[in-house]
């Protein structure tokens, strides 16, 4: 594919200058807080024209440094001004196989479009935007297009983990002729994307769209699977597949440890959000699972995770949502667009707020949580102000339900089931280097949260790349 | 294929189902479940394998009607497939000779009990075996067990069969009249199982209970299921489900327990599969 040449000259800055970054249409905040519908509408065609038109066509594009796959920006940008939208979602998936999702769910702002030329002086190009309505398009119109499959190599692979990166090496490894299970433990394949993501962010039907694109390649997916439980890698190993791809993610919950925290009305935000998207419990009585639907919610943390569960639980009817944490906004690592979402919606945020106790009514179920006022003190070892409790300075909040999302653990099933699997003291896999995702075991790899504990959708996409290309190499080489 | 095989009506509430599942009739041991959905839209529900047959590759489970799905369960019939089995799940009980042990189960927790006296029994212990119902009619596998173990009591809480009293009596008496207990397992309603390791605890005796918390996944990966066990949070599908009685914190089960009655409650009248 050629790149445009930039065009160069103050005329032509100062004539992409005027066209502003183009706004995408979104459901109304009052009204959408009330549905599970996705918030954003995605850009109509003459949108996506107009923005990729701000696009400089740069001749050592910056954007493309701060894209973890390195995605070919300016070019797949380029077909969009020539209206060629399916070429340009075809160009993208040569290096991201998932631009419907990463279009919605990348950190942008801190990645690709946080290196664009244009962000200098102004707004960058809303690459992610663009992103999704290629990808969109191609899927709405039907225009999505199974490839040949090679001739069969004869080797077989076991993906463990249908997330991202489960899903990025099936595919991969698919188009070199291997043949590919998936095996799942949850019964729905997608991992985060479908038990973590909720609707209004991630449509589910985009994710089933990309796993039965798998499945048309030839990709077997065997859910309710537990690999560990029944069947254990070392089993899969002697039942003749060849290599195997670790891609269980950073599933286990963390909590506090403070007083209270089993009572009633408290969840995970793993269970919270499972509840809702896999177990669909927003249509309770519909579908059988039920969910708690608190008035007073306290959501504890400040990523991604944090605030699908706020949102989620406005949906579900909540008349004050809170998001408490314990610094500032400044180092809230959640999507910026996530937060400026959840605060049209009328999430409230209670900063530099930390919860020391849960307390109960006779059912067991929470009736507060009670808090410290934080200050920032010193830079620790990351640079980042700690947060220390101003002392006497406790309060009570009055909560019918709290969400704990600060975080996870590496999910322990694969790891303590697979004897000389080498993990570190976190329990997280161990792999040689970054480039390969090779494991102590021969012939085992793995890749995305399991290695690097919960990162971004497009990290895991970009271990699992890798690895692929090593286990490609490694099972050619293979007697 | 999860197809059922068999779905016999033991007494007026409780079933005993046999499902096509080779791997998990393969690999599982006592003290393990499954999680069975009988529909997409349904619920993913824990039941203990209560026995598998590794030729046929079938397991079986023994579930009481509650609710909804247990409801649905019921109403299923030989032929059909269940939307989801998945196991085999949990850590297996701890299995040696103990010397003797005394098994208790009351209710349906006497199908949970059936699979560890069996394997206690195979590991060479000395097992007795105390099952307990409200009346005679409901009582279950009490044929089974009598083959199983080296002696059964059996006591109803309305004296139509077997001793006139709860199973705690029994155990109590069991105690008193000498015989030397090396570990106690409890299985049943939760309030039951609470008693049962009050009655043990002086003795110190120890006294494994299996708890059944509520679960989403079963996997690890939620949390739904914690439980307290001498002061610290364990998850029971991963944990568990199998803990130290003496340390179970019991009225914290109960009240997570009781979480979602009301909207049980209202998924049970709109269930439809009686109809
Ligand atoms: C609520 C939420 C919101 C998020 N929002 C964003 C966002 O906006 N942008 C972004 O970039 N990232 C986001 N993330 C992070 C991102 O989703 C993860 O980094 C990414 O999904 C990791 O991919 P993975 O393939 O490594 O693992 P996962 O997506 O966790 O998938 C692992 C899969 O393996 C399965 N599994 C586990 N153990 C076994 C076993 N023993 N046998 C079989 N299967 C097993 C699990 O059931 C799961 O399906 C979010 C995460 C959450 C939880
Ligand atoms: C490890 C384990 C093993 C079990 N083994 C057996 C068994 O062998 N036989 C048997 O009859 N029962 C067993 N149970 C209990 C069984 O899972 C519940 O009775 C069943 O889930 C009820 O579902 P329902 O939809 O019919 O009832 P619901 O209307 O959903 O609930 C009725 C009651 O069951 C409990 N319950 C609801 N959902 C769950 C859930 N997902 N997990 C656990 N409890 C729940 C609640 O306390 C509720 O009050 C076991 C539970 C666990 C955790
Ligand atoms: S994959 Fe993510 S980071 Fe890369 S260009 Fe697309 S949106 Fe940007
Ligand atoms: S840096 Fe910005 S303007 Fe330049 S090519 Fe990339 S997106 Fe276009
Ligand atoms: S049921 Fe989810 S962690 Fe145990």
């Amino acid at each position: 594919m050629k790149r445009r040449k930039p065009e160069r000259g103050a005329d032509v800055m100062s004539k992409k200058e005027k066209i502003p970054r183009q706004n995408m249409p979104e459901q109304d905040p009052m009204v959408r807080s009330k549905n599970f519908d996705e918030v954003p509408l995605g850009y109509t065609e003459e949108q996506a024209l107009l923005e990729a038109g701000r696009c400089l066509q740069c001749k050592k594009p910056q954007c493309i440094e701060g894209c973890p796959v390195d995605v070919d920006i300016p070019g797949f940008i380029k077909l969009i001004t020539e209206k060629d939208f399916t070429g340009a979602a075809r160009w993208i998936k040569g290096t991201n196989s998932l631009p419907a999702v990463c279009g919605r769910v990348c950190p942008q702002e801190s990645q690709c479009e946080s290196l664009c030329i244009l962000g200098k002086k102004g707004e960058p190009v809303a690459v992610g935007r663009l992103e999704r309505f290629v990808a969109d398009y191609e899927r709405n119109t039907g225009a999505v297009q199974v490839p040949e499959t090679p001739a069969p190599s004869g080797k077989r692979v076991a993906v463990v983990g249908s997330g991202p990166a489960g899903l990025t090496v099936a595919g991969d490894l698919v188009k070199c002729g291997h043949k590919v299970t998936i095996f799942e433990g949850l019964h729905k394949a997608g991992g985060v994307l479908i038990y973590g993501i909720p609707e209004f962010r991630l449509p589910k039907d985009i994710v089933d769209a990309e796993i039965s694109y798998l499945e048309k390649m030839g990709v077997e997916v065997v859910t309710n699977a537990v690999i560990g439980r029944g069947k254990t890698v070392d089993d899969l190993l002697n039942d003749g597949f060849d290599a195997v791809f670790l891609g269980v993610g950073a599933g286990a919950p963390v909590f506090m440890n403070i007083p209270g925290e089993n009572l009633s009305g408290i969840y995970s935000a793993n269970e919270y959000l499972t509840r809702s998207n896999l177990m669909k419990a927003y249509r309770f009585p519909e579908y059988d699972t039920p969910i708690a639907r608190g008035k007073n919610v306290a959501v504890l943390g400040a990523g991604n995770v944090t605030m699908d569960s706020a949102r989620t639980a406005l949906r579900l009817g909540a008349e004050n949502v809170s998001v408490v944490y314990r610094r500032t906004e400044v180092e809230m690592p959640a999507r910026a667009e996530e937060v400026h979402h959840a605060k049209q919606e009328g999430v409230q945020f209670k900063l530099l707020t930390n919860p020391v106790e849960y307390i109960g009514d006779e059912n067991g179920w929470v009736t507060g949580m009670k808090c410290i006022q934080m200050e920032l003190g010193e830079p620790d070892a990351s640079g980042r102000r700690s947060p220390v409790p101003i002392k006497g300075s406790e309060f009570v909040l009055d909560v019918d339900m709290v969400v704990v999302a600060i975080g996870t653990n590496a999910n322990p099933v694969v790891p303590v089931t697979t004897p000389g699997l080498e993990t570190n003291k976190w329990g997280y896999i161990v792999v040689a280097d970054g480039e390969t995702g090779r494991t102590s075991r021969e012939g085992v790899y793995a890749g995305g949260d399991i290695v690097t504990g919960s990162a971004t959708v497009i990290l895991a996409m970009g271990a699992a790349k890798k690895a692929a290309k090593a286990m490609d190499e490694y099972l050619k080489n293979k007697k | 294929m999860n197809r059922i095989v068999n779905n016999t009506q033991l007494s007026e509430n409780v079933f005993r189902m046999i499902i096509n599942a080779p791997l998990i009739a393969a690999k599982r041991k006592a003290g393990q479940f499954v999680v069975i959905m009988t529909e997409e839209k349904g619920e993913r529900v824990p039941l203990t394998i209560v026995d598998s047959d590794i030729d046929a590759g079938t397991v079986t489970i023994i579930f009481q009607v509650v609710g909804k799905t247990t409801m649905c369960l019921a109403a299923m019939k030989e032929g059909e497939d269940l939307f989801a089995v998945l196991g085999p799940l949990g850590t297996p009980t701890e299995m040696e000779n103990f010397g003797t042990a005394v098994v208790v189960g009351g209710g349906v927790g006497i199908g949970v009990a059936y699979p560890i006296i069996k394997a206690l029994k195979e590991a060479g212990n000395k097992v007795i075996a105390i099952i307990g119902a409200r009346t005679k009619d409901i009582l279950i596998l009490e044929d089974e067990i009598q083959k199983t173990c080296d002696k059964l009591i059996v006591s109803t809480d309305d004296g139509s069969h077997g001793v006139h009293g709860f199973v705690t009596n029994v155990l109590q008496d069991l105690i008193d009249s000498g015989e030397v207990v090396n570990r106690v397992y409890a299985i049943g309603p939760v309030i039951m199982m609470k008693f049962l390791c009050e009655v043990t605890r002086p003795y110190k005796i120890k006294t494994i209970v299996s708890l059944n918390p509520i679960m989403v996944d079963a996997t690890g990966m939620c949390g739904a299921c914690r439980v307290a066990v001498g002061g610290e949070t364990k998850f029971a599908c991963v944990d568990g489900p199998e803990f130290d009685g003496h340390g179970v914190d019991f009225d914290l089960l109960m009240n997570r327990l009781r979480m979602y009655n009301d909207e049980e409650e209202e998924a049970r009248k709109g269930c439809r599969c009686h109809e």
